[in-house]
């Protein structure tokens, strides 16, 4: 699949944001006053920034209302309704600790629950593509449930917390890496079953439809970006888990959490570019390409 | 909305001979013409005079080799459109309600004002049979041609397909799937039609026929075409002299 840079900047950003929001909400800290403005300040930044990279990625995103309204069967909607309402949600509680010094449990809790579900749901919109087998499977949700809430408590400075969640994660991406490689062989697709012909035969591309390029290849055809797969997916555990990690055993101040916050991005972003990169999508059986 | 409709009434959709298609690619230039022409927006073309033209198209011919252990490669010419699924995984994803499938006759379609250009259908499509415009940033896909099938201002021989009405070798049959009595219906049972991928589930209308076997030449061998009609055996004394002797060599051999 295409790694579309709007999209890694949205499930990246939004991910952190809600996940700080999620901490924010649960009350393991009630910033009050101008720590509380720039704690959500931070929350609502990342995810409305995220969501503002999102948009990005539409062909009309003057029409993107629309998208509030098939929650009833899209996750991409869902994920839509449980951001805003989220953020509406949680913002009482929020106004409330910046000016009143006065946390609002409800809102709070509620806001937590919702900030949850959406971090969640922005895993299921690629969880549920059955065509990209490395994403149709039970281990995607962790990676994004888990980097959101680790990334959250990092910004929270929930340093012991963040500690077990970065653990945690790095090994939700090993997981997911390991049991992802043999998904499209458990997915039982081949250019076989896409043609209908391996009853006869072996199968393999003579022409393509058209000598140029097309949307679909362009999409869903990414072969380039696989070949330093190993080595990205070392800097992504290192960067994004285990440096971060570590940075947090040390009994050091607000310059080691800098530290971690700095390389578990640096690291995310490039587990989240190997995320689209690296899955294949059955489309490619009919290029002869994966 | 994007939940599916329970069973549509009919399901409209293609038969695909895989057996008698020439690989011409005549579908796809009338598909392209008549839905560039018609409904919703044109099917563009970018950089069409340049060095890297590409464009929008709705079906495709591609052309596979299928190598056979006990007898020759065959060569099959392999056209693919959207195949209007029973459990369309491209209208379930749709955020915004533009992609649906129509109780009526179950075909697949994008309602172009309400699509925001995610791509999102475009993914879950196994087949590869959505594509995003790039002039006009909204998703194309077959529509069955359904501003003809039902046009009365179209002669009623023309009430089909583009795609159908223009294949010079028949290999395309359009009709109702979900009528068993149906001539399409008929055509698979008794041609034995398949559907693609079907271990994505997604249960397609379309179907495609097999190509069907090689017939093989019944000649004779060398040896048999030259054997004479039989006839009594010559009787009385064994030759003798040089007739004697061709006689025992012929019988040695």
């Amino acid at each position: 699949m295409h790694p579309a840079p709007s999209l890694i900047l949205f499930t990246v950003l939004s991910g952190m944001g809600f996940g700080l929001l999620v901490w924010l909400g649960v009350g393991l800290r009630t910033p009050t006053g101008l720590a509380a403005f720039i704690l959500f300040g931070l929350g609502y930044g990342l995810a409305g920034a995220g969501l503002i990279a999102a948009a990005f990625h539409l062909g009309h995103p003057e029409r993107a209302l629309k998208a509030f309204s098939q929650w009833r069967s899209s996750w991409l909607s869902r994920e839509a309704v449980l951001a805003a309402a989220t953020l509406a949600v949680m913002a009482p509680h929020a106004a409330a600790s910046v000016f009143w010094d006065r946390p609002l449990v409800l809102f709070a809790w509620a806001g937590a629950a919702l900030a949850l579900a959406t971090i969640f749901a922005t895993a299921m919109i690629y969880a549920q593509i059955r065509a990209v087998p490395r994403w149709h499977h039970w281990s995607t949700p962790p990676v994004f449930v888990l980097a959101g809430l680790a990334g959250g408590a990092l910004l929270a400075a929930q340093l012991t917390l963040a500690l077990w969640l970065m653990l945690a994660l790095g090994g939700a991406m090993v997981v997911h890496w390991r049991l992802g490689d043999q998904r499209f062989a458990a997915a039982k697709s081949d250019a076989g079953t896409a043609t209908g012909l391996g009853r006869f035969g072996r199968v393999r591309l003579l022409e393509p439809p058209h000598s140029g390029q097309n949307y679909l290849l362009r999409e869903m055809v990414h072969v380039v970006g696989r070949k330093h797969a190993h080595k990205l997916r070392v800097i992504a555990l290192v960067l994004g888990a285990l440096l971060p990690a570590g940075a947090l055993i040390l009994p050091a101040g607000y310059t080691m959490v800098f530290v971690a916050l700095i390389a578990h991005i640096m690291g995310i972003l490039a587990q989240r570019w190997l995320f689209f990169a690296e899955a294949e999508h059955v489309v490619g059986l009919y290029y002869g390409k994966r | 909305m994007t939940t599916l409709p329970p069973a549509p009434a009919r399901k409209l959709g293609l038969v695909i001979d895989l057996d008698t298609c020439v690989g011409c690619h005549a579908c796809v230039i009338s598909c392209k013409g008549w839905n560039t022409e018609n409904y919703g927006a044109p099917l563009s073309d970018m950089d069409a005079y340049g060095a890297q033209p590409e464009g929008t198209f709705l079906n495709r011919v591609h052309s596979f080799e299928v190598t056979r252990d006990a007898a020759p490669p065959m060569v099959v010419h392999f056209p693919k459109s959207c195949l209007h699924c029973d459990d369309a995984p491209c209208v379930t994803v749709c955020p915004t309600g533009a992609s649906y499938k129509r109780v009526e006759d179950g075909i697949v379609l994008v309602n172009e004002t309400d699509c925001i250009g995610c791509g999102l259908c475009a993914w879950a499509c196994p087949y590869g049979a959505r594509e995003m415009d790039a002039a006009e940033k909204v998703m194309k896909k077959c529509t069955l041609c359904v501003d003809r099938i039902y046009n009365e201002n179209l002669a009623p021989q023309d009430r089909e397909p583009a795609c159908v009405r223009t294949c010079p070798s028949g290999a395309r049959h359009f009709g109702d799937l979900g009528d068993p009595d149906s001539a399409v219906s008929q055509l698979v049972t008794t041609r034995g039609g398949f559907d693609l991928m079907p271990e994505q589930g997604t249960g397609p209308v379309n179907k495609y026929l097999p190509p069907r076997g090689r017939d093989t030449l019944q000649m004779p061998d060398l040896v048999s075409l030259c054997a004479p009609e039989p006839r009594a055996q010559p009787s009385g004394p064994a030759p003798s002299g040089l007739l004697g002797w061709l006689d025992r060599a012929l019988e040695k051999l």
